[in-house]
């Protein structure tokens, strides 16, 4: 039976166009995949069901919960609806929970908004058996605990738990697993498929990532620009993709890049025993401080040319690693050469080394001045040069590396605003290529973009390995695109490297136990060989 | 949240030991010896001798720290260079007067704009808002003194509601003194209720646009139950660090107020006791000043660690 019927829906926000003819429907048992890219309009359809929408929005056509159009109905019934009716999960377990309130409280206030002849007593067990339900059990997580004490997994088990407190018709979950590891993505999208089985509830789930669309969904919904362009049941849709949009979708998903062959090994990059701990708080006034060991004895070495992974979740020692080898941090153990000389000298990062070395961050909005021009910006690296180019040799420069990265010299004279995120990463790698390091970090760089703009930049780097026979370290929590572009990799867990080795054989014939959980738990793309 | 207390304490200890030797050696450095200062220009050598030692000024440097300190721990603070008088006493006068009116101010202030910061965040942009905002604007840019002046025109001279100064004295009951505080109090109230109401909306709002606000509508609540339930709470930090200066300005800096209504408040025995040199007075102020700033810290931060749980782990 229809549970959520859309038909028609098209709205706007201040007069500004965001969805346009939306229709779709979910059935009872039935898990419906929202997907495109950001700024389709995927999270404002699950707004609008939810009837939480910004000010200023006005919609046309109607939303039908078990056969009751909700567009019409006051916020009072509304408010009826919501988490009675419906539940919402949400993309950031760490901000979704109030951080002063326990999350017993926070579970049971579902209950109790909702049906205020429960008492209070009443409401906790009921809180408390929803909460060993999504697998926090009471002995070890008791009501009384707060959300900062539990990780990133449990909170969103926790907003789960609100979710599904009173049983709802309908779930929406809106990125449920975007901000978590693989292996906690994959135990979270199993908790979700058990609820929807256990319950019959309907599932509307949004999601950028097309493998665990194909790998969860029973239905999937393409959008784009605020526009549906594509749906269908998951099998027919995957087997007989109509649109050229889902098509370039698939394809840039599971884009793979051809690197240039590596030169003749010639070690550049030498990590040896590398160890780092950081000081915990004393647990007395006078008692000694707590550490903890961030980076754990870790050794390997980076030939010049070679494409190095790193692979490993959230905590295991990457960006500890990562400021180490960069010469932001030193080090208490061990010794990291660059061309045979140390990061750090006497206390000091050692500028010859650093001026070899270059990183291109996640985030490519935060990680540029908003005031300085692009020409300004991308040559901030000269700061580290001891003769750095005037005058027309610095416009040569700047209009090289521009051009070098797909831009124009033009864009030189721009704001960084008046780019895309594509386009800012690009710029990124065009502020690390100017002095032509002898290295390129790059920390998560393609992590934030679009599948479709993530594979231009795939391509951008193979292109600029062979021009520029780059040599980089390539940290990412995203397997595929690790396999990609990489020709070794080493798997990072608790500060230690748990395995290395070259990129193919390390994915295909995994040795350590945790190098197998991480691949198992990777969502994969169903082979479905789409022409690029 | 013991631990986090103890913790506290211990740094209020630190911080009071470390004033006290600060405005020991700030005042030591100050050129002049109050001895000669009280005997004048001809004093003879012997009779200023003996007005040293009986002042104690001839014992060495630490000793003489300790002796104040310790005076200091059993209420006794020395005698006033000028009046002769203890100036625990002076003091103790003083701060019957400034301590009230402090927190009536404050109570008065915070009365005013926690209601007023929550209703015009709840309704921003729209009319309320832009009118408490205005409101506050105003209350913020308005001189004390002219808006002291401008109470006493209206409620003591026209409607003849209050005395337009002077302090009758506890003796006559509570709500005589309080009475006679309350022009005072609100004048001194005034611009703190606007900053704090200013406060109290931008905070506020920045909590309102958080993802856990959302998540609380999402299960039911309405756009009023989701603020008074999960916003208010998370804005108070920002709010209490607010309330926490104002009280120890308002103890030592309604001088201004105190002299336009003549009450003999802490603010005015300071002025004074600086336009006479009574040095040993200026310090014993000025260390019941630190001495209230530093607790009123100390209390602030039970208060942030009793709002936020984070902090008490943290510790």
């Amino acid at each position: 039976m229809t549970l959520l019927e859309i038909n028609q829906l098209s709205l706007s926000i201040q007069s500004y166009p965001v969805l346009h003819d939306v229709s779709l429907s979910v059935a009872e048992g039935e898990i419906v995949a929202i997907t495109g890219e950001s700024g389709s309009g995927k999270s404002m359809t699950a707004f609008a069901v939810m009837q939480l929408l910004p000010k200023g929005a006005h919609t046309d056509g109607w939303i039908a919960l078990a056969g009751q159009d909700i567009t019409g109905l006051s916020e009072a019934d509304l408010c009826q609806m919501r988490g009675n009716d419906m539940g919402m999960v949400f993309q950031e377990p760490m901000t979704a929970l109030n951080p002063v309130q326990t999350i017993g409280a926070q579970v049971a206030e579902t209950i109790r908004i909702h049906e205020p002849q429960v008492s209070l007593a009443q409401a906790e067990d009921r809180a408390a058996q929803t909460l060993a339900r999504v697998g926090l059990p009471q002995d070890r997580f008791p009501l009384s605990r707060f959300p900062h004490e539990l990780s990133g997994g449990q909170r969103q088990r926790v907003v789960i738990a609100m979710a599904i407190a009173l049983r709802p018709r309908l779930l929406i979950a809106d990125e449920p697993t975007t901000a978590l590891d693989v292996t906690t993505q994959a135990q979270i999208l199993d908790l979700l498929k058990s609820l929807v089985q256990e319950d019959g509830m309907g599932l509307l789930i949004i999601t950028h990532d097309l493998a665990v669309v194909a790998d969860m969904a029973d239905r999937i919904v393409v959008m784009r620009k605020g526009e549906i362009v594509e749906q269908g049941a998951t099998g027919d849709l995957l087997r007989d993709m109509r649109h050229p949009y889902t098509r370039m979708l698939f394809a840039a998903s599971s884009h793979e890049v051809t690197l240039p062959a590596a030169p003749a090994p010639l070690p550049l990059l030498e990590v040896r025993n590398i160890t780092r701990d950081y000081r915990l708080p004393r647990k007395t006034p006078f008692g000694p401080p707590g550490s903890f060991r961030a980076v754990d004895d870790v050794s390997f070495t980076l030939q010049r040319g070679e494409r190095l992974g790193l692979v490993g979740e959230s905590g295991c020692g990457k960006s500890t690693l990562t400021r180490a080898i960069l010469g932001l941090e030193q080090v208490q153990n061990g010794s990291i050469t660059l061309d045979g000389e140390p990061v750090f000298t006497g206390n000091q990062p050692n500028l010859v080394v650093r001026r070899k070395m270059q990183v291109v961050f996640q985030d490519p909005f935060g990680s540029f001045n908003p005031r300085h021009r692009v020409a300004r910006l991308i040559t901030e690296p000269f700061h580290l040069l001891q003769d750095p180019p005037t005058g027309a040799a610095r416009t040569h420069a700047v209009a090289e590396a521009l051009e070098a990265v797909g831009l124009s010299a033009t864009d030189g004279d721009k704001y960084i605003h008046e780019f895309s995120g594509g386009q800012r990463q690009r710029i990124a790698i065009a502020r690390a290529l100017i002095i032509r390091p002898e290295l390129i970090i790059f920390d998560e760089a393609v992590s934030a973009l679009d599948v479709s703009v993530r594979a231009q930049i795939l391509d951008l780097l193979a292109e600029l390995c062979r021009d520029y026979d780059l040599t980089y370290l390539f940290i990412s929590h995203d397997l595929s695109v690790v396999r990609s572009v990489t020709d070794r990799v080493l798997v990072m867990k608790s500060g230690q490297i748990v395995e290395q080795g070259p990129t193919r054989e390390v994915f295909e014939n995994p040795q350590h136990i945790y190098t197998q959980t991480l691949i198992a738990a990777a969502p994969v793309l169903p082979d479905i060989g789409v022409p690029a | 949240m013991l631990r986090y207390t103890l913790k506290r304490l211990l740094s209020l200890v630190i911080s009071l030991a470390v004033a006290s030797i600060v405005i020991f050696v700030v005042i030591e450095v100050a050129p002049g010896d109050p001895a000669s200062f009280m005997l004048g220009m001809n004093a003879q050598p012997e009779t200023l001798a003996a007005l040293r030692s009986e002042l104690g000024l001839d014992a060495s440097k630490p000793e003489r720290y300790l002796t104040w300190v310790t005076g200091m721990l059993s209420g006794d603070f020395g005698t006033s260079y000028t009046y002769r008088t203890p100036v625990s006493q002076m003091i103790g006068d003083r701060l019957w007067i400034s301590l009230p009116l402090a927190l009536y101010a404050l109570a008065l202030s915070t009365l005013v704009a926690f209601p007023a910061g929550i209703y015009a965040a709840s309704r921003r942009g729209q009319a309320g808002d832009i009118g408490v905002m205005g409101a506050t604007q105003l209350g913020v840019a308005v001189p004390n003194f002219w808006f002291a002046m401008m109470l006493v025109l209206i409620f003591a001279i026209n409607l003849r509601w209050f005395a337009a100064g002077g302090f009758v004295g506890w003796d006559q009951g509570f709500w005589a003194g309080l009475h006679a505080l309350t022009l005072p109090a609100i004048a001194l109230a005034l611009p703190q209720a606007a900053i704090l109401a200013r406060v109290m909306r931008s905070s506020l709002l920045d909590v309102l646009g958080e993802d856990f606000m959302r998540t609380a509508r999402a299960k039911g609540l309405t756009a009023r139950q989701a603020l008074w339930r999960h916003g208010l709470r998370n804005a108070l930090i920002p709010v209490l660090t607010i309330i926490g200066l104002q009280f120890s300005f308002l103890l030592a800096g309604s001088i201004i107020i105190e002299q336009v209504f003549y009450l003999p408040g802490l603010g005015r025995l300071v002025f004074q006791s600086i336009s006479a040199r009574d040095l040993i007075v200026v310090e014993s102020v000025v260390m019941l000043l630190v001495f209230s700033v530093i607790v009123v810290n100390f209390l602030v931060d039970l208060a942030y660690a009793a709002v936020d749980p984070r902090l008490r782990s943290r510790a």
